[in-house]
């Protein structure tokens, strides 16, 4: 079944709660699936900084001493942990280093995503204890996405729980069950694409991603999406300043979107946008099959 | 005039509540406030029970209705009024994929959209949309009214047996087995009384076009193999 939840805020002066509603919205969904959980939030860019975020099954030996550990490595690392994940902000041109830092450093460390803004948690276990572990109810951003999850494709484990990054602040997240994903995965790990998992939504996260990467934007590479992937799917896509979402031409996965002057909301389910502010007075509605929908902060002003 | 705020009271209580008002009671009427997109909310309804919930509703809302009368002030989730018996629910918004699934009879009134699969495998029962529907409606129909005022969706009826499908806006595709068909005068008198009883106004049984059977796949025969 599975439960996916976005909120994309219009109104700045929501962004401080963006976590707490998040949160909301995705604890109200967890009866559509306990398995796992997972949110990424965007939160406000630093100058010349990016951020990296890991996360290790063994978190006190590999978290410890690891700012010393990647300044030792010459990165201008600063790292913030949070129970099992940590952040790890560089300065933009270190990024690309982190990762291969990282793998002889600390070779248990899985990277989760990494850009100027996003930052991805995820875990097994109910959305509220995924989220108090996190404290995501305090952080602030302009948007973002989250997933609970009930495991079809793969084990429950951290790496199946979503989102699934799809490149630098993109991530994605799935309600459904692809049927082709075998075939695209070894196509696409063919071409140079590394998997963590066997789950169905990284591959759609990485055709995603290998779309873009060929020249694709967003609309593009998930309208190309619906050609390519066979299957049941509703996604919601997070980028550095947007969001978007996408069904299958079936669409017998639910979806559900509201629209106020202060935000765009997607939920699984009405339940989950029951308790935003003004949601009395929101257009709602059902997003059509195969259609794209796309908010971006930088194209609404 | 019972009350019940979904708010303070498990949904529980309600639904037992509308199942044990007695037989030729007077009080039958039920007020629900604070849906919030509850699932299953007044359903399994057996007797002529009145219910007005003042919100929108998640999945199933008023399902397996027999003989209540259901509105629903706001929108309504997947599978509202599915295999109704009799009775009739009323959606005042939006109501999503499958609305009046498998139902047996009464009315299901949607004053807004309806999504995907609306009426899928009817048998009986009358759909009134005002809005338009969205794609595979009426698949598999096998009898009772399906009525948009608005446009239809990809695959309207296919592989219908004998539901009658009326409509007035256009149709982006028809489903195997279902093709136009004429507009009798029995079928102008019944779509008049059906847009009456759905308390439309604004609309004539002249404007609309039927649509029904080909009743080519009733039965397996192999030169139709490539149309199922």
């Amino acid at each position: 079944m599975c439960g996916i939840v976005g909120l994309f805020l219009k109104d700045r002066s929501l962004e401080p709660r963006l976590g707490a509603l998040l949160s909301d919205m995705l604890i109200t969904m967890t009866d559509r699936g306990p398995d796992s959980a997972g949110i990424a939030v965007y939160g406000a860019a630093k100058a010349g900084k990016a951020k990296v975020t890991v996360q290790s099954p063994d978190p006190d030996a590999d978290f410890s001493g690891l700012e010393a550990a990647l300044k030792a490595a010459e990165l201008e690392a600063g790292v913030a942990v949070k129970s099992t994940h940590a952040v790890i902000e560089v300065p933009v041109e270190q990024v690309d280093r982190v990762r291969s830092v990282l793998a002889s450093l600390r070779p248990d460390i899985r990277i989760m995503g990494s850009g100027d803004r996003v930052e991805i948690f995820k875990e097994t276990g109910l959305p509220k204890d995924v989220v108090a572990r996190f404290d995501v109810p305090a952080m602030s951003g302009t948007h973002g996405i989250g997933h609970t999850r009930m495991a079809t494709e793969s084990a429950v484990t951290t790496l199946g729980a979503h989102p699934f990054s799809t490149g630098a602040d993109q991530c994605l997240v799935h309600n459904g069950s692809l049927s082709n994903h075998n075939n695209l995965r070894r196509e696409l790990a063919r071409a140079g694409v590394q998997f963590e998992t066997q789950n169905d939504s990284e591959v759609a996260a990485a055709y995603i991603t290998a779309e873009m990467a060929g020249g694709k934007n967003l609309g593009q590479a998930l309208t190309s999406a619906l050609d390519d992937l066979d299957g049941f799917f509703t996604f919601v896509v997070g980028t550095k300043s947007g969001f978007g979402v996408v069904r299958d031409p079936i669409a017998c996965k639910p979806a559900v979107m509201a629209e106020t002057d202060r935000y765009v909301a997607f939920g699984s389910e009405y339940r989950a946008l029951a308790n935003l502010p003004g949601i009395e007075m929101a257009r709602v509605w059902e997003p059509e099959p195969a259609t794209v929908y796309f908010w971006d902060h930088e194209n609404a002003a | 005039m019972t009350v019940f705020d979904l708010s303070q009271m498990p949904l529980r209580d309600l639904n037992a509540a509308l199942h044990q008002v007695p037989e030729g009671a007077n009080d039958t009427g039920f007020t629900v406030d604070n849906p919030r997109g509850h699932h299953a909310v007044a359903v399994g309804i057996d007797r002529p029970v009145s219910v007005e919930i003042k919100g929108s509703v998640g999945y199933y809302c008023a399902g397996m209705n027999d003989g209540g009368l259901v509105t629903v002030h706001g929108s309504a989730g997947p599978g509202v009024a599915e295999n109704m018996m009799s009775g009739t629910v009323v959606i005042e918004g939006d109501a999503s994929q499958y609305a009046g699934a498998t139902g047996h009879g009464g009315l299901l009134v949607i004053k807004g959209n309806a999504a995907s699969r609306c009426g899928i495998s009817m048998k009986g029962i009358d759909i009134v949309v005002c809005g338009n529907i969205g794609h595979m409606s009426a698949f598999m129909g096998q009898s009772g009214h399906l009525v948009v005022l608005g446009d239809a969706g990809d695959a309207l009826g296919d592989s219908l047996y004998e539901a009658k499908l009326f409509v007035r806006g256009t149709v982006k595709s028809l489903g195997a087995d279902c093709i136009e068909k004429d507009m009798r005068p029995e079928h102008r008198e019944k779509l008049a009384e059906l847009l009456e009883r759905a308390g439309v106004t604004d609309a004539k049984p002249e404007e609309f076009r039927r649509y029904g059977s080909a009743r080519k796949l009733y039965n397996f025969n192999i030169d139709n193999a490539d149309a199922y």
